[in-house]
This record gives structure tokens, C-alpha cells and sequence, in this order.
């Protein structure tokens, strides 16, 4: 499988007052062809940031990619000019994100917000783009003659299928999916992620799921990436990550979540908090949080190493002395 | 909307009943007698105390009201000048076009010099031109605008000799009163613009139009430029009110025969018809643009529209209906 996506040793950081945030750190990460990844992590992790610099939309200043390479079918992107970068944005690569109620412009219909997309990707005229754009209302599930109706007009469910018909409407490679159900109720949380893999799988497209919800992940991803501080800690193909959880930040993390076979009275959460982000430690960054840290961790940051087909971890301990026997 | 605008409309009556009670008790009130005023003072008692029975100054002050207010209402008269004894109304449109003219210029070129400017200051914030656009804007507000127009008259008229300093005959007496009111307003409307902008290009649809691979140009004048329009045009709409009745100083510097320069004659001369007749139009006018900026709003902002138009009771209904 080819990848569409390669991100490799890349780097992130915004420059606030308080200091240097170390927002994304020597991230690696590849994305295969009709693949779906999921991008897991806490609030804070840098999945957002991720994203958005595949986009080339971290905002500058603050922010700056201060390394690495993202390759998207073998070309570099932080390289190409701002013109051809656009070309690629909202036509090869789309975004969906996180907030359906901010996302959308007030004072623009909803059709013509879609209808703008297509026509900065396809040379069409006016009245085709708006064809076009009718058609992708009612792909997602809107009656087309809403088209000249404005975001106020919608409930937040029927917002995020806007966005979703944005993203969608130039029949992009790569998806990237930022939370597209956090602020959404459960009932359309539901409707909203069968649509987006209905929609995938129809169009072959390949995407990245950024969220911090694990049942989500597991009904609609291949892959899994688990993110915290900035890096990947774990990667894996679904199966891997959930069976044979390797690293115990993502044992915490399945550990945070309620079992309703469970007789156990209380989750356990991950002790703790996230170190900040402009004041990192200097091994490994999930240490002060570790249940298994040793004096290695606390000196020397370790690398991802490949422990099974294509399952990465990031942690000096596996295969150490006690690995294994819980999960 | 229509019936948005006529209930508007009606509210416009109470608004300037208002100013005319308001405006006849000041000049009501004012010491100094207008008769006296008209015929001089060597003029002989009676010959006063005629005038005055006359103009019907020695009816009561609710007699006054009532007949001023009774002829406004239902003939249209705003009475004679006590001055020239040619009716108001001719005195009022003949200056008034001048005043209109003067303000029209200077706000276009406020708004054409104001919002580009603020524009760029916003979308380059912190850059060099975004400094010195923002300390000559700081200048343009404190700087009070009949000195600038003398300054503007001592450096383009006296010295360098290029236009004229006084009067309006012509095209080019315009050029030096509309540029100095223009480019004093145009600061706060350049300062406006930049804040407002600078807010609205935080928000997330601005990513979500640059993530669709839009143009920085289109991004900026397309999505954002139109939301944030709604103080600006505020702005505008009341640079415009206060212009059509303030422009006084800038008429006097420029010796132009507008109406506010009119107003403040007729006011020294205790000439109280047309200082009512022209208070009354400067009221009407200035309702009149507000509810023009109000109209606008309604076309920047869909979701203002959709209240003008559905009342809450019927919005309700149909949503009740729709369930």
C-alpha cells in the first residue's frame, strides 16, 4: 500500500509570552491509501496543530514548523509556494472541523459557502457550481433547496453536515477530521460519523479521525495513533492497539474508560496532568504520570520502536521485566 | 422588511414632535427679543410692540406651540424668516444642498481612505505601515478640524497658491473642505475598521475559507470584510448625521453658505423660524440615516434581517406548526 500521507521528524511550536510551546515534536507518522487513522490523544496532545500544519494553516505568528517534512504523494508541502499549496488545500486535502457553530460564515448561504469551494478547484460557472453544490446538500442528507438559506437557519447537527459537504465537494484524497463530533449530541454524533465513512468508503478517500473518544475510534478506524505531548507514543492497526496495548499511557487511557461488565466500583484515571508544553521533561514525557518509570526514562527521551507488524511504541520498558501480564 | 421600515417610520413622529417642543421652549426661553432684533435698537417702542403683536409674539407660550406645531403638521410651513421675510422652507433648501454636497464628499472619501487603510493595518498588524497608519490616525482624531482646515488654507491657498480659500463657485472651492473633513473622519473609521477586522479574522469560518484553498484577497474582502462591516458602517452613518448639521466650523473656516452655517447666523440674530425649521430638518435627516444604517444591517447580516421581518410571535407559530 502506497502512502498518501507521510509526515516524517516534524515539528511544531508556538512562541507566546510565557515562552516556546512545544506543541508537536519529531512527529512521524504515515497514512496509507483509503485508510482510515485515528489520532488519539488528550486535549492539549497537539492533534489540532498536526492537522493544521498538514494544511499549512498553523497560524503565523505564533506559530512556526520549525522541522521535518510532511510528503503528501511524494511531494513536500512545507515546500511548495503559498499558490500551490492552495491548489492542494480544500482540492487534495480537506479539513472538517471541530466547532459546526463557528465554522461556518454568518453572512454567506451555506450553498455558496460549498459552492465557493467548488469553484476555486473546478473551472465551472456560477450556476454549475451551484448544481454541484445542491448535489452535495443532498448527499449529506439536506434537501437541496435550502441551498440559499443561511448557517442561523440550521441546527448545529445540520451545520457539521455543511462543513462535512465542503470538505467533501472536490472529492478530496485526504480527509482530515478534527473532532467532527465533539460538539454534537450523541444521536447525531452517531448519524454524523456513519455518513463520513459512508462517504469515504463510496469515494475511496483516505482520512484522518482526530478525537479523544476510543469508541469512536474503534468503529471506524484501521489505524490508531495515540498522541501525548506532542508525539506518538503508540501506533498500530486497530487489533494491535486494543488487544495487545503496549504502551501504559494508552493502558491509562482504556483504563479511564467505563466498563458496563465490570464490577470494579471506580475507573482509574491516569494520574496527573500533562506537562506543560513549553517546559517539557527531558526523557521521556509521560514519566512524571508513569506507573513503571525507571531512571533511563527520566534521562533519555526513548525512541519508536517497532515491537510487532507494524506496531510501534515509545517506551524504554516494553518487553522489560512484568510486561504483559496486565493490561 | 417593508413593514419593518414603516413601523420605523412612524416611530420617526414622536422623535421630531420631540425635537420641535424642544427646540421652541429653548428659543422660547432665550433672553432677547427678535422684534427688537429686526428693527434695531433706536427703533421707537411702539413701533416694537406692533411687530411683535404681528408675528404673534405676545400670545402665550402654549398659543405659540400649538400654532407652530399646527402649521408644520398640517401645511407643511415652517413660517417666514424674521430676517429676509421669505418663507423657511425656500431659505432652508436653497443651503442646504451645499451642506449635503460637503458631507457626501468628505464621507466618501473617509470611507474610501478609512476602510482601505484600516484593512491593510489589520491584515499587516504590527508591520511598519500598520504604525504609521495608526499614529496618523491617532493625529486625525485629536487634531480638531477647523484647525486643520485653516492650516490646510495657510499651506495649499496662501503659500503654495494651488486652491482657493474661501467661497464655493465652483469644483475645485470643494477639494480643500472635503478632503480636511474627509481625512479626519477617516481616522475613525480607519481605526474602526482595524479592530473589527482584526477580531473577525480570529474566527474559525476565516479558517475554514482559507482551508478551502481560497485566496488571501478573497478570504479577507469576501468573508471577512462583510462581517466585520456592522460597527463601521455605525460609524459612518453617524459621521454622516453629525456632518449634515456639524459641519459649521468647517463652513465658517471655508466661508461656504450651508446650513449649519445658516443655523448658527439665524441663532445670533434670534431669527427663531428658521432656527426651528432647521433644527427640524437636521432631526429629520439624521433619523433618516440611522435608519438607513439600520437597513443596512439587515442586508450585511442575514441573521439581523430575519428579525426585522418575522416577529417573534409569528416566528413561533411556525416553528410550532413545523413540529
Amino acid at each position: 500500500m502506497d502512502n498518501v500521507i507521510e509526515i516524517k521528524d516534524l515539528s511544531i511550536q508556538y512562541a507566546t509570552d510565557e515562552g516556546i510551546v512545544k506543541a508537536v515534536n519529531h512527529l512521524n507518522l504515515q497514512l496509507a491509501r483509503g485508510e482510515t487513522l485515528g489520532l488519539v490523544g488528550e486535549t492539549g496532545a497537539g492533534k489540532t496543530t498536526t492537522a493544521l500544519g498538514i494544511m499549512g494553516l498553523i497560524p503565523d505568528p505564533p506559530g512556526v514548523i520549525t522541522g521535518g517534512e510532511i510528503l503528501f504523494e511524494g511531494t513536500d508541502l512545507l515546500k511548495l509556494s503559498k499558490q500551490r499549496l492552495r491548489a492542494i488545500r480544500g482540492n487534495k486535502i480537506s479539513m472538517i472541523f471541530q466547532d459546526p457553530m463557528t465554522s461556518l460564515n454568518p453572512v454567506v448561504t451555506v450553498g455558496d459557502q460549498i459552492a465557493e469551494s467548488i469553484r476555486i478547484h473546478e473551472k465551472l460557472s456560477r450556476a454549475e457550481a451551484a448544481l454541484k453544490a445542491k448535489d452535495m446538500l443532498e448527499l449529506v442528507g439536506i434537501p437541496g433547496d435550502r441551498y440559499g438559506e443561511y448557517p442561523h437557519q440550521f441546527s448545529g447537527g445540520m451545520k457539521q453536515r455543511v462543513i462535512i459537504a465542503i470538505a467533501l465537494s472536490c472529492n478530496p484524497e485526504v480527509i482530515l477530521a478534527d473532532e467532527p463530533t465533539t460538539a454534537l449530541d450523541v444521536t447525531i454524533q452517531a448519524q454524523v460519523l456513519d455518513l463520513i465513512s459512508k462517504l469515504k468508503k463510496e469515494k475511496n478517500t483516505s482520512m484522518i479521525l482526530i478525537t479523544h473518544d476510543l469508541g469512536v475510534v474503534v468503529e471506524i478506524c484501521d489505524k490508531v495513533a495515540i498522541m501525548y505531548a506532542g508525539e506518538i507514543v503508540e501506533y498500530g492497526s486497530l487489533e494491535q492497539i486494543y488487544d495487545q496495548t503496549a504502551h501504559p499511557y494508552t493502558k491509562g487511557l482504556f483504563g479511564s474508560i467505563p466498563d458496563i461488565e465490570a464490577k470494579t466500583s471506580r475507573l482509574k484515571p491516569i494520574p496527573g496532568l500533562m506537562p506543560d508544553p513549553s517546559n517539557l521533561p527531558e526523557g521521556c514525557s509521560f514519566e512524571p504520570r508513569c506507573e513503571r518509570s525507571c531512571q533511563l526514562c527520566k534521562e533519555e527521551n526513548p525512541p519508536l520502536i517497532e515491537i510487532g507488524n507494524g506496531h510501534f511504541v515509545k517506551c524504554h520498558n516494553y518487553g522489560k521485566v512484568g510486561e504483559g501480564e496486565d493490561v | 422588511m417593508i413593514r419593518y421600515i414603516g413601523k420605523r417610520l412612524l416611530m420617526m413622529v414622536p422623535v421630531l414632535l420631540g425635537v420641535i417642543v424642544i427646540v421652541f421652549t429653548i428659543m422660547y426661553l432665550t433672553p432677547g427679543d427678535p422684534a427688537r432684533m429686526m428693527l434695531g435698537a433706536g427703533a421707537p417702542a411702539s413701533a416694537v410692540e406692533e411687530l411683535r403683536e404681528t408675528l404673534g409674539l405676545n400670545d402665550s407660550y402654549f398659543v405659540q406651540l400649538l400654532r407652530y406645531i399646527k402649521n408644520v403638521v398640517f401645511r407643511f410651513d415652517l413660517g417666514q424668516s424674521y430676517a429676509s421675510n421669505k418663507p423657511v422652507i425656500n431659505e432652508i433648501l436653497e443651503r442646504f444642498p451645499k451642506t449635503i454636497l460637503l458631507a457626501t464628499l468628505s464621507v466618501t472619501i473617509s470611507v474610501i481612505v478609512g476602510i482601505s487603510m484600516g484593512i491593510i493595518s489589520a491584515t499587516k498588524q504590527y508591520s511598519i505601515f500598520d504604525k504609521i497608519a495608526t499614529s496618523i490616525a491617532l493625529l486625525g482624531v485629536s487634531m480638531p478640524t477647523f484647525w486643520a482646515g485653516l492650516m490646510a488654507v495657510i499651506i495649499f491657498s496662501v503659500h503654495l497658491r494651488w486652491l482657493p480659500a474661501s467661497g464655493s463657485y465652483g469644483w475645485e472651492y470643494w477639494i480643500l473642505p472635503s478632503l480636511t473633513l474627509g481625512l479626519s473622519s477617516s481616522a475613525t473609521i480607519m481605526r474602526m475598521t482595524r479592530s473589527s477586522l482584526l477580531e473577525v479574522i480570529r474566527q474559525d469560518y476565516i479558517r475554514t475559507a482559507r482551508a478551502k484553498g481560497q485566496n488571501e484577497r478573497v478570504v479577507i474582502i469576501y468573508h471577512a470584510l462583510k462581517n466585520a462591516m456592522i460597527p463601521v458602517i455605525t460609524v459612518i452613518g453617524m459621521r454622516f448625521g453629525a456632518l449634515l448639521g456639524g459641519s459649521v466650523l468647517i463652513e465658517s473656516v471655508f466661508a461656504i453658505s450651508g446650513l449649519g452655517k445658516f443655523i448658527i447666523d439665524s441663532i445670533s440674530m434670534r431669527d427663531n423660524p428658521v432656527v426651528q425649521g432647521g433644527v427640524l430638518l437636521l432631526a429629520l435627516s439624521f433619523s433618516i440615516c440611522n435608519l438607513l444604517v439600520d437597513i443596512l444591517y439587515g442586508f450585511l447580516d442575514p441573521r439581523i434581517k430575519s428579525q426585522y421581518s418575522i416577529s417573534r410571535k409569528r416566528g413561533w407559530r411556525r416553528n410550532a406548526q413545523a413540529q
